[in-house]
């Protein structure tokens, strides 16, 4: 009997009425549309959330469905930051360069204007040329799709060269890492054509509203929000039907379901693909929030954190990923912005800005030697659910395999 | 430095006089040693030595300098220190010395006497005027190059090769002959050639020192010629002006002389009037505004080039502007001109010869560069494999993923500052600090293994966040510690200083340790593994752990041992790399994803692997950082995209395991 995809998966609807209500309750506090108890960097915050929580997803369904550990999804994550923030910054100071100019006396030609263009936006790396990578950046439309297909082709590209020569593993996870490394190395150069290490600024400031930062950050979080309904949805209805059942078979058993006749590079290669979208989808959400993003913002470290994120949270269920992603990124907002109290010892004053990493890194360690469900078990004591008995199998023989407590009866 | 000008009639002078002092010198050389007295020579040039200028003291400065009195170099020292005094009475020259106020002690030049003391009245003291010193410090040089003390000897030469000049190679090469000093000699020898090269007046003399200096390496050679064949962009009208040392003609238009290059050139000779750029274009429409329009043009249509250009012109025709110059314009005037380059020395047969001793000096160059080259690719190897070195236990032969093992490098490291903040003695503290080094991440190595690592041997992407989490506790605790700023780790001073082969090749000697260095790694590593029963253990464990527990062998003990096996050698290889780099807490992140790449592309599991990896990757930064000097970044960058495409076709590394040690 065919049940209906929500029948199959009640936690979808109860992940989208949540983040509904979560949605609500933040603009009914928020200063731009409601009562002011939740300033705006704060809204703000919680908007970046979201779309970190979205990028979880996106490597939860690489890493806890398919098993490819991908250090590099972040780098997807900063790409489509980029790609937007050239939009944002090239029309920004379109406007900027044509009311300066409508103070001379003879009106500007398209040239000059161009040119003015040029000489605010890489004045600080020392040119005034517009390199061949901003062609598109005069297009809002072109850009976003931008957006999407310059982190797709990078990923199609990188993943069918790794997959291809058979890559797994630990292996296929350094790969990835020297690919973030490779990317972050070459942003971080000025004659890349992004402004070197100064990244790209301003990106708050939308081109042509005037509506204030309150609304504005609204706004975005509604489309945080938005996109990652959409984003968990899809992910959702992916894992479930026979795409998911296969890619889970490539988690646990690669081989197995090669010799089933399926074309496990072909599979691995739409999923990285796949995810690499999403993670830039949720990058050029992110950023404008942020205001700026540079090089460092791509350094493995960051890809690395979101594999943490998961991980704590639980992978191998997307609202594990989601939790995670939450939980770690506002803790570490709060440790590190230096509202979390000092702990006085005595002999030493526990500061936690000094010492949030150090907590990370060792709870982190905890987690994988003792709950590697992560903090999607607590829902699993809820509800009940048991883990197999395998006598210590994991559930597969490969790298990414759910291990026996991982997984659910 | 002015070369002779034939025009200047002053200079023309001195260089007669010049010959004349040096047949003079040279025949004093030959001559027994004279014992003439200087006050004679004084007295004949009396009257110019009281009122000396420097149109007309250069003979006389060269007649004393040359009349071989062993009383000449105190004459001209006296007199350039302005402590010569002339006796009124009778026009004799002594050294005055002041006894009070009003007298002067006066003392004879030959005899050394002291003549008596005078009151200023009877005195005139001769203060010869920068010009005439300049030339009296020029006479002394020679005095100075045949110097007893062969310290002097050699000041007189540095001073001649930092300021060289004309006047200075006669004395130059009369002392040649009599230095005894045979390093001296050479030093003299090559500087003859060199002033040679420069000022010589004998076109053929000049060429054979170019000869004989090409194919020399030193800085100073290229130094002395490349002044001789710079060049100079002219242009004349009709052809080229006769008199001057063409180089090369030059066509506008061709990639290296753009007609923009070659207009530029002409307006900046006033033989053409300026182009009219966009900017001048703007302003002078500006300026011409009536009643809304500029030529007829309302201004509001002036947005783009042709409307601006056709406004521009109107103006141009009521004559109000100067005309709007066309490429047709810009063709006419460079047609009518040649551009020329010419060198700045006259002789073509001397730039001819200076350019291709160049060219062999550069070939030769270019050889010693790449040697150079080749050295510091050497060294970056050795510090990849130094770094990668222990990684190739714990990875290549455990499998074990530690993301943590930069953060060892950095424990190995600190430990070096902290054993060099209680040991002062750089070289007792790094002879004491590898084994501490060694000990320390030893313990940390096996405390890890213990607590962390055995329970997920079967789990490597596990192994990898779980290190990953304690390599940034490491990473914030060693924060936390020592301060984000960086902390010395001072090399001992016998490590400072370099091998210089010769101005090109040279290498510091500390990577010459870090390459014996890694040598010695690569000895111990091949020892235990293949001489050692811990070695024996440990490939039996890592082949089929359940075999080697039934043959007796203790699994865990030997994962335990070979981890901190591993981590030790990261410990001292931190100590090797803080004594170049500064140690911060981030140091091991500069070297983890390298290090990774260099097992990697080498062959998990084969220390040969890992040599071959760190040298390929060693070489191959080297060779795009040659390729693009000022970019390390895109360096790195394009090293990385090449790993990757290099795992392309060989998956397993260069050195790939085969069989039943491959382990599938």
């Amino acid at each position: 009997m065919q049940r209906s995809f929500i029948a199959k998966n009640p936690s979808v609807l109860i992940f989208l009425a949540c983040l509904a209500l979560f949605t609500l309750i933040v603009t009914v506090l928020s200063e731009g549309f409601g009562v002011g108890v939740i300033s705006t960097s704060f809204v703000k915050t919680l908007g970046k959330t979201l779309c970190l929580c979205l990028v979880a997803v996106a490597m939860d369904l690489i890493w806890g469905f398919t098993g490819i550990l991908s250090l590099g999804h972040f780098a997807f994550f900063g790409l489509g930051g980029y790609m937007i923030g050239m939009w944002l910054m090239y029309e920004r100071t379109r406007l900027i360069v044509v009311e300066s100019l409508s103070q001379t006396e003879i009106p500007a030609t398209s040239s000059e204007i161009i040119d003015g263009i040029g000489n605010q936006i890489f004045g600080v790396v020392g040119s005034s040329d517009f390199p061949l990578i901003w062609a598109f950046s005069d297009s809002l439309v072109l850009q976003l799709a931008m957006v999407v297909l310059v982190p797709g082709v990078l990923a199609l590209v990188f993943g069918w060269l790794a997959f291809r020569s058979r890559v797994t593993g630990v292996y296929l996870s350094i790969l990835t890492q020297a690919m973030t490394l490779a990317l972050a190395l070459y942003l971080f150069q000025n004659d890349s054509g992004l402004r070197g290490n100064n990244g790209l600024s301003g990106l708050q400031n939308l081109p042509g509203v005037t509506a204030s930062q309150d609304e504005v950050s609204l706004w975005f979080l509604w489309a945080s929000a938005l996109a990652l309904g959409l984003g968990y949805l899809l992910a959702a209805w992916v894992v479930s039907g026979k795409l998911g059942s296969v890619i889970i078979g490539i988690r646990d058993n690669e081989a197995r379901v090669r010799f089933l006749g399926y074309s496990v590079e072909t599979y691995k290669l739409v999923v990285f693909t796949f995810t690499a979208c999403i993670a830039a989808i949720a990058g050029a959400l992110y950023y404008p929030q942020a205001g700026i993003i540079n090089p460092a913002e791509i350094a493995p470290i960051a890809s690395i954190y979101l594999a943490v994120w998961v991980a704590i949270g639980g992978r191998g269920r997307l609202y594990g990923a989601v939790i995670g992603a939450a939980f770690v990124s506002l803790l570490s907002t709060w440790f590190t912005g230096g509202q979390a109290p000092d702990i006085p010892l005595g002999f030493y004053t526990i500061k936690w800005v000094d010492w949030w990493l150090v907590l990370l890194g060792l709870s982190f360690v905890a987690v994988t030697l003792f709950a590697p469900k992560g903090m999607g078990g607590l829902v699993d004591l809820l509800t009940q659910r048991k883990s197999p008995n395998r006598h210590g199998a994991n559930l597969g023989p490969d790298d990414g395999a759910l291990r026996e407590q991982e997984a659910s009866q | 430095m002015a070369l002779f000008h034939p025009n200047d009639a002053d200079t023309s002078d001195m260089i007669r006089l010049y010959f004349a002092g040096l047949a003079f010198l040279l025949s004093c050389l030959t001559a027994t040693a004279q014992d003439a007295n200087i006050q004679p020579i004084l007295q004949e040039y009396q009257a110019e030595i009281a009122k000396s200028s420097r149109k007309t003291i250069g003979p006389v400065i060269d007649v004393i300098a040359s009349s071989g009195s062993p009383q000449a170099q105190l004459m001209l020292e006296t007199w350039a220190a302005k402590n010569m005094w002339m006796r009124k009475s009778d026009g004799l020259f002594f050294v005055g010395e002041k006894t009070d106020t009003k007298s002067y002690l006066l003392t004879d030049f030959d005899s050394g006497d002291v003549v008596g003391s005078y009151p200023k009245s009877d005195l005139k003291q001769l203060k010869p005027n920068s010009g005439v010193r300049a030339m009296i410090a020029t006479a002394l040089v020679q005095f100075q190059l045949m110097d007893p003390d062969a310290a002097k000897r050699q000041d007189a030469l540095t001073s001649i090769q930092r300021d060289p000049g004309p006047t200075l190679l006669a004395p130059l090469r009369a002392s040649i002959y009599s230095e005894p000093d045979p390093t001296l000699k050479a030093q003299k020898q090559r500087l003859e050639r060199l002033l040679t090269i420069g000022y010589d007046q004998d076109t053929k003399a000049r060429v054979a020192a170019i000869e004989d200096m090409s194919g020399d390496l030193g800085v100073d050679v290229r130094a002395t010629l490349n002044p001789l064949v710079a060049k100079t962009l002219n242009v004349a009208i009709g052809g080229t002006p006769t008199g001057v040392n063409v180089a090369a003609l030059l066509e506008p238009g061709t990639d290296q002389f753009s007609k923009t290059d070659a207009y530029d050139l002409l307006v900046v000779e006033g033989m053409a009037p300026a182009l009219i750029s966009s900017g001048d274009m703007r302003s002078a429409l500006a300026a011409n505004i009536e009643r809304g329009r500029v030529g007829g043009i309302p201004v509001a249509q002036l947005d783009t080039n042709a409307a601006r250009k056709a406004a521009y012109a109107a103006l141009a025709d009521a004559g109000k502007v100067p005309a709007l110059i066309t490429p047709a314009d810009m063709d006419t005037a460079l047609a009518s001109h040649v551009f020329f380059e010419t060198f700045a020395e006259p002789s073509a047969e001397v730039t001819t010869a200076a350019t291709d001793a160049l060219e062999t000096i550069n070939l030769k160059v270019g050889l010693n560069q790449t040697l150079d080259l080749i050295l510091d690719a050497l060294s970056l190897a050795s510090i990849y494999f130094l770094a990668a070195i222990g990684l190739a236990i714990t990875f290549g032969v455990m499998g074990v993923i530690n993301m943590a093992h930069g953060e060892f490098i950095m424990m190995g490291a600190y430990t070096g500052y902290v054993v060099q903040q209680i040991i002062p003695d750089h070289t007792l503290s790094i002879i004491v600090a590898t084994p501490m080094a060694f000990a320390v991440t030893f313990a940390a190595g096996v405390a890890m293994e213990r607590l962390v690592i055995r329970w997920l041997y079967d789990r490597p992407l596990e192994t990898l966040l779980a290190t990953f989490g304690i390599s940034i506790a490491l990473q914030q605790l060693a924060k936390n510690i020592f301060g984000t700023q960086a902390r010395p780790l001072t090399a001992p001073g016998w490590l400072d200083g370099a091998l210089v082969v010769n101005d090109v090749v040279s290498i510091s000697f500390i990577r010459i340790a870090i390459f014996i260095l890694a040598l010695v790694f690569l000895g111990v590593f091949l020892f235990i593994m293949k001489r050692t029963r811990l070695g024996l253990e440990t490939r039996a464990v890592t082949q089929n752990p359940r075999m080697a527990a039934s043959m007796g062998i203790n699994p865990g003990k030997v994962n335990m041992l070979t981890f901190g096996l591993g981590s030790g050698i990261a410990g001292i290889a931190g100590v090797a790399i803080g004594l170049f780099a500064k140690v911060t807490s981030e140091l091991g992140n500069d070297y983890i994803v390298q290090s990774f790449m260099t097992v990697v592309v080498g062959g998990v599991g084969n220390i040969w692997g890992t040599l071959a990896g760190a040298a390929m990757i060693g070489f191959f930064q080297k060779g795009i950082e040659w390729l693009n000097p000022s970019n390390t970044l895109a360096a790195q960058t394009y090293m990385i995209v090449f790993i990757i495409i290099f795992i392309q076709f060989r998956p397993r590394g260069i050195i790939a395991l085969k069989g039943r040690a491959a382990g599938d």
